[in-house]
C-alpha cells in the first residue's frame, strides 16, 4: 500500500464515568439500567432552589485520574456554566469547567508491540470533572411525534480528558484509546463499560496536506457516535480519505467553512453531517453561584499519589527486568490487567521458570479463559498449580508431552495437581529409573549407538517408543537427552 | 455602550426567545442601559486588584458519596406538561 498523499492529524475527547455511588453535585445513584426517572432529585432535574453540593469521591477519582495522565494539578480550580438547550438538560446549563480546569499539561505514552509506529507521548491538554446529561429516546410506538425523556444520567460525574492533536493514524489512536482505559482500569476510576457510555470517544481529525512546498490544513471535522475502538479506527480511516476527496474537490482549507459535526454510521461504514458547531461563546459560560472553588490541599495531592499503584507502563519494564520476559510478552500480560499480572508473578515464582510460566498463560490460561467466557479468579487452575505444573514437568516428574493434558484435568476437575496426576495415571520418573531404562535400551540397540556416534543424533528416536512402552510415564525429551548424555559419556 | 439591534436577536435566540420587532426594539435599549450602568466600573483603577475568578471567598465544600433517597417517579413527573408512565415527553428531538 503506497503512502497517502496526506498527514491525518487526530486529537481525541474521552468521556469517562466514574465509578461513584452518587451523582456529581447530589446524591441520587448513578446506578447503570434502573427504570427511567427513578433516580433523580430536585437537584439533578433542575428545580427551583435545589442547591448543588461535590462529590468528595468524584474530585478524588479525578484527581487520581488526572496525576496518573501526569497533568499538573492547579492550586485553584471552579466549575462553570455551559449554556445551551437541549431536552436532556433539564437545567438548561451543564456545570462543566472552563477557563480552570482541575488538571492540564500531562501526557500518556503510547507504543505498538508490533512496532508498527514509533512509541510517542501523546500530550493532554486538559481532563476536567462535569455532569453527565440526561437521555432522549425516539418513541417508536407514536411515530416522530414526541421524544421520551430519561433522567437518571443526568448529573453523574464525567471526567472529560483531551488530548492534544498528536496522534497521526487510526492505529495511533487506538492504541491512545486502549492504553488509556488499560490505565483507567488499573486505578479503578471506572468501569469503562462502553456499552453502557461509561467511556465515550469523540474524534477531532483533519489533514495535513504539501502543495508546491507549503503546509496546507483541511477543515477540522470532529466525529461523534463511535461506539468500540474499532469504530473509532474505521471512522478516523474513512474521515480521512473522504477529507481528501472534498479537498480535492473545493480546495477548502481550515478556516474557509465553520467546524463540521459528524455522526459515525457503524452500519453503514460512512460518517454522517451533524449540526454545525457553535462556536464556544454560544455557550456564555460564566463561574456557577452555586458551587464553591476548590483549592486543593496538599493532603488530597498526598492520597492521590498514594493511590497510583504500580501503572501499566511502570509494570510492563519491571516484568522485563525482574522476569526476563520480552517487551511483548510483557505487553501482553499487563494488557490483560492487573490479576493476570498477579497470577504470572505467582506462577512464575512457583515454578522458578518466569519464562515458561509467560507461555503457559499466554497459550494456555488466556485461551481457556476466553473460550470459556471466564475471569482469571474463577480459573480452575489457580497461579499456584500451574507454578508446580511447570516445576515438575522441568523436573522431569510429568512428561512434557501430557502437561496439557495435565493442565486440561486440573482445569476442568478444578483439581490439585496431584490429583490430576493421579487421574491421568501420570506417576513421576525419577532419575535413577529413567537413567536405568535409557542404559538397558542403549545395551540393546548397539546400532542406535554408533549411528549417534557417527553425528546421527536424530538415531534416538527409534528408542522413544521402545521407553514409552516399557514405561508410559517417561519424558520423550528426558529419554532423548539421557540416553545422548549416556552415549557421549561411554564414548569419552 | 450601545448593543445592536443584531446583537439583541442573536441572544434572543440563544435563550429561544421569540421577540416581536418592537420588543427586540425595546430590549435593544433597555440591555444596552443595563450594559452602560456596568460600564461604570471601568472608570476605576483596579491595577493593582487581583483577578478575581468566583464571587465566593468559601471553597472546598465536599458531600460523602452516600445514597440518599431523592423523587419518586411520579413526584419527579408530576410538573411535565407532558408525560407518560415512566418518561417526560417533548416535541421530538430532531436527530442527524
Amino acid at each position: 500500500m503506497s503512502a497517502p498523499p496526506y498527514q491525518i492529524i487526530i486529537g481525541l475527547e474521552v468521556h469517562v464515568q466514574l465509578a461513584t455511588q452518587t451523582k456529581l453535585f447530589c446524591r441520587c445513584s448513578t446506578q447503570f439500567g434502573a427504570p427511567p426517572n427513578t433516580q433523580t432529585c430536585p437537584v439533578c432535574t433542575g428545580l427551583p432552589g435545589a442547591l448543588p453540593v461535590m462529590n468528595r469521591h468524584a474530585y478524588e477519582l479525578a484527581l487520581v485520574t488526572a496525576r496518573a495522565l501526569n497533568c499538573e494539578i492547579p492550586r485553584y480550580t471552579k466549575w462553570d456554566r455551559k449554556q445551551y438547550y437541549y431536552p436532556d438538560l433539564p437545567k438548561g446549563y451543564q456545570i462543566s469547567q472552563y477557563d480552570l480546569p482541575m488538571s492540564q499539561h500531562g501526557y500518556l505514552e503510547i507504543s505498538d508491540p508490533q512496532d508498527r509506529f514509533e512509541p510517542k507521548r501523546v500530550r493532554v491538554l486538559r481532563a476536567h470533572l462535569e455532569e453527565d446529561a440526561g437521555k432522549s429516546m425516539h418513541d417508536e410506538v407514536a411515530g416522530r411525534a414526541d421524544s421520551r425523556i430519561d433522567l437518571n444520567r443526568t448529573g453523574t460525574p464525567l471526567l472529560e480528558i483531551v488530548s492534544e492533536p498528536d496522534m497521526r493514524s487510526p492505529l495511533e489512536a487506538k492504541a491512545y484509546l486502549t492504553e488509556l482505559k488499560l490505565l483507567l482500569t488499573y486505578l479503578g476510576v471506572s468501569d469503562c463499560n462502553m456499552q453502557e457510555g461509561s467511556l465515550r470517544v469523540d474524534a477531532n481529525v483533519n489533514l495535513w496536506l504539501d502543495v508546491d512546498g507549503e503546509r496546507v490544513a483541511t477543515p477540522i471535522v470532529e466525529i461523534k457516535n463511535m461506539n468500540s475502538f474499532r469504530a473509532v479506527e474505521r471512522a478516523l480511516t474513512y474521515e480521512a480519505e473522504r477529507q481528501f476527496d472534498v479537498w480535492e474537490e473545493t480546495g477548502q482549507r481550515l478556516g474557509d467553512v465553520p467546524k463540521q459535526t459528524r455522526g459515525w454510521d457503524d452500519n453503514a461504514c460512512v460518517t454522517k453531517a451533524q449540526r454545525s458547531k457553535e462556536e464556544s461563546s454560544d455557550y456564555r459560560y460564566f463561574p456557577d453561584p452555586d458551587l464553591v472553588p476548590v483549592m486543593v490541599t496538599d493532603d488530597q495531592l498526598a492520597v492521590a499519589e498514594s493511590q497510583l499503584g504500580e501503572l501499566p507502563a511502570a509494570l510492563r519494564s519491571r516484568l522485563q527486568r525482574e522476569y526476563e520476559v520480552s517487551a511483548y510478552d510483557a505487553d501482553v500480560l499487563v494488557n490483560q490487567g492487573r490479576a493476570v499480572v498477579d497470577y504470572f508473578v505467582e506462577a512464575a515464582r512457583v515454578s522458578r521458570d518466569p519464562k515458561k510460566a509467560s507461555n503457559w498463560i499466554q497459550r494456555d490460561v488466556l485461551r481457556a479463559l476466553n473460550e470459556s467466557g471466564t475471569n482469571i479468579e474463577d480459573f480452575g487452575v489457580c497461579a499456584r498449580n500451574l507454578g508446580e505444573l511447570i516445576e515438575q514437568i522441568n523436573d522431569g516428574q510429568i512428561p512434557g508431552s501430557r502437561g496439557v493434558e495435565v493442565f486440561h484435568q486440573m482445569r476442568e476437575a478444578r483439581s490439585t495437581l496431584a490429583e490430576a496426576m493421579e487421574t491421568l495415571g501420570i506417576t513421576g520418573v525419577d532419575s535413577g529409573e529413567l537413567i536405568a531404562l535409557c542404559q538397558e535400551l542403549l545395551a540393546k540397540n548397539p546400532r542406535v549407538v554408533s549411528d549417534v556416534l557417527n553425528g546421527k543424533e536424530a538415531a534416538v528416536g527409534s528408542l522413544i517408543g521402545q521407553a514409552k512402552k516399557s514405561n508410559p510415564n517417561v519424558d520423550p525429551a528426558l529419554v532423548r537427552q539421557t540416553c545422548l548424555d549416556l552415549i557421549r559419556q561411554q564414548s569419552t | 455602550m450601545s448593543l445592536t439591534r443584531e446583537e439583541v436577536e442573536r441572544v434572543a435566540l440563544l435563550a429561544r426567545l421569540e421577540l416581536s420587532p418592537d420588543e427586540i426594539e425595546r430590549m435593544t435599549s433597555q440591555l444596552s442601559k443595563i450594559l452602560d450602568h456596568v460600564e461604570q466600573l471601568g472608570q476605576l483603577d483596579t491595577t493593582d486588584v487581583q483577578a478575581m475568578a468566583h464571587a465566593i471567598e468559601m471553597s472546598n465544600v465536599f458531600a460523602e458519596d452516600q445514597l440518599r433517597a431523592g423523587l419518586s417517579r411520579d413526584d419527579a413527573l408530576s410538573n411535565a406538561p407532558k408525560r407518560d408512565e415512566e418518561c417526560y415527553r417533548v416535541p421530538a428531538v430532531l436527530g442527524e
